[in-house]
């Protein structure tokens, strides 16, 4: 849900912002079918699976379900809710810049030049 | 009152030891969860749906909680690192970001379903690097906040304005980026419980041209001012009304009888003798 938001990064190159060196944590998070319902348009699902593709957390379906079953939803959840980065590096592929995630938290702070 | 934003960046200023006092005074908190409920009100999410909101300068998380309480899934973004150091202590549910508001933010379009932010805006009224410009930062915030709120999303802000100048300022840049909406003032004759929240609308969900009503701030009721019906009254000089006038008719004649006696030039007595010209002269 991510891009880099430097502004000399030129257009349509700026998500998704790649990541490295992850490193993961598996967090409870309470299941809700509506939110994750409704989450679902909001997401590019495309980017979604690679990441979790790469990441290994899990394999979703290559397209996006239309009529999603309670597995889906759980599945979704589980990627999108209860899975968080715990170190890495979010690299973007427009200009390089990379932020660094520490402790779950992404430094997305910018050089004054970059602004 | 001294005003944080001029003694230091608030990256500076929320230290450690201020972000402590976020988690141990219990005025601090009350404070500011009652701000955050009242955001929330003005916030207007729809009822028993789950909203995914954005919490701009969330610190130690205590308006994520009030978020959390009401179900909703949140992420915060804050400049102090100290700051975000107390919200992960607290084990606050959303996630959280290091970030410079005046920066932009690089979400997704139409992420949110709505943001609130608590005591956050005046500070980036305050130019405290060379390369900050206020409004060219204000610029930038509004714009990347209206493309990453989902349409007919709304966004409230709480903030303390130093002066008419920065409201204006202000309000001018979130209507340059699209937002239509405005300012709410609670309790506009208190001057400790005034709040000011800027309440500001997306786009619309239903049909376009129908902007959304603005909501009305709380207790600028009748009850507590003062109504008047009729024009102003005048009020009326004070004093004894008839005052007899010193330099009488009987004044001036004595006058002119001793003027005469050392055979000075006087004129002669007639019933003109001072007598009280008319008003309009």
């Amino acid at each position: 849900m991510l891009q880099c938001h430097a502004k000399s990064c030129p257009q349509g190159q700026s998500y998704p912002l790649a990541i490295r060196n992850a490193e993961l944590e598996q967090l409870d998070a309470e299941f809700n079918a509506d939110f994750v319902t409704r989450l679902m348009p909001k997401l590019d699902w495309a980017v979604l699976r690679k990441t979790a593709f790469e990441l290994g957390v899990a394999e979703l379906p290559a397209e996006i379900p239309t009529e999603p079953t309670q597995a889906d939803l759980q599945l979704i959840h589980k990627v999108a809710l209860e899975t968080r980065i715990k170190e890495a590096d979010m690299v973007c592929n427009g200009c390089g810049h990379v932020y660094p995630i520490k402790d779950g938290v992404p430094n997305m702070l910018l050089q004054d030049h970059e602004i | 009152m001294s005003r944080p934003e001029h003694t230091a960046p608030p990256e500076i200023f929320y230290n450690e030891d201020e972000a402590s006092k976020y988690t141990n005074n219990s005025r601090i908190i009350s404070i500011q969860n009652e701000m955050s409920y009242r955001a929330l009100e003005l916030l207007a999410l729809p009822e028993d749906e789950v909203a995914f909101v954005l919490d701009i300068g969330c610190g130690s998380g205590l308006s994520g909680e009030v978020l959390e309480e009401e179900g909703h899934f949140w992420v915060g973004m804050d400049i102090s690192d100290s700051m975000l150091e107390v919200a992960k202590e607290r084990e606050v549910d959303g996630d959280l970001f290091l970030q410079d508001i005046g920066q932009g933010m690089g979400f997704r379009a139409g992420t949110f379903d709505g943001a609130i932010s608590i005591s956050v805006l005046q500070w980036l009224c305050n130019a405290d690097k060379t390369v900050n410009n206020p409004r060219s930062r204000l610029k930038r915030f509004f714009s990347t906040l209206y493309s990453s709120l989902a349409r007919g999303a709304r966004a409230v802000f709480q903030f303390y304005p130093e002066n008419s100048e920065q409201i204006e300022m202000i309000i001018s840049s979130a209507m340059k980026a699209g937002f239509t909406g405005g300012l709410v003032v609670d309790f506009p004759n208190s001057s400790k419980a005034k709040k000011y929240y800027l309440c500001l609308f997306a786009g619309y969900k239903d049909s376009a041209g129908q902007s959304p009503e603005l909501p009305k701030g709380l207790g600028d009721g009748d009850e507590s001012q003062v109504t008047y019906a009729s024009n102003r009254v005048r009020e009326r000089r004070k004093g004894p009304v008839n005052r007899k006038p010193v330099k009488d008719k009987k004044w001036v004649q004595h006058k002119k009888e001793l003027n005469r006696s050392r055979g000075k030039e006087t004129p002669a007595d007639s019933k003109y003798t001072a007598r009280k010209r008319r008003t309009q002269f």
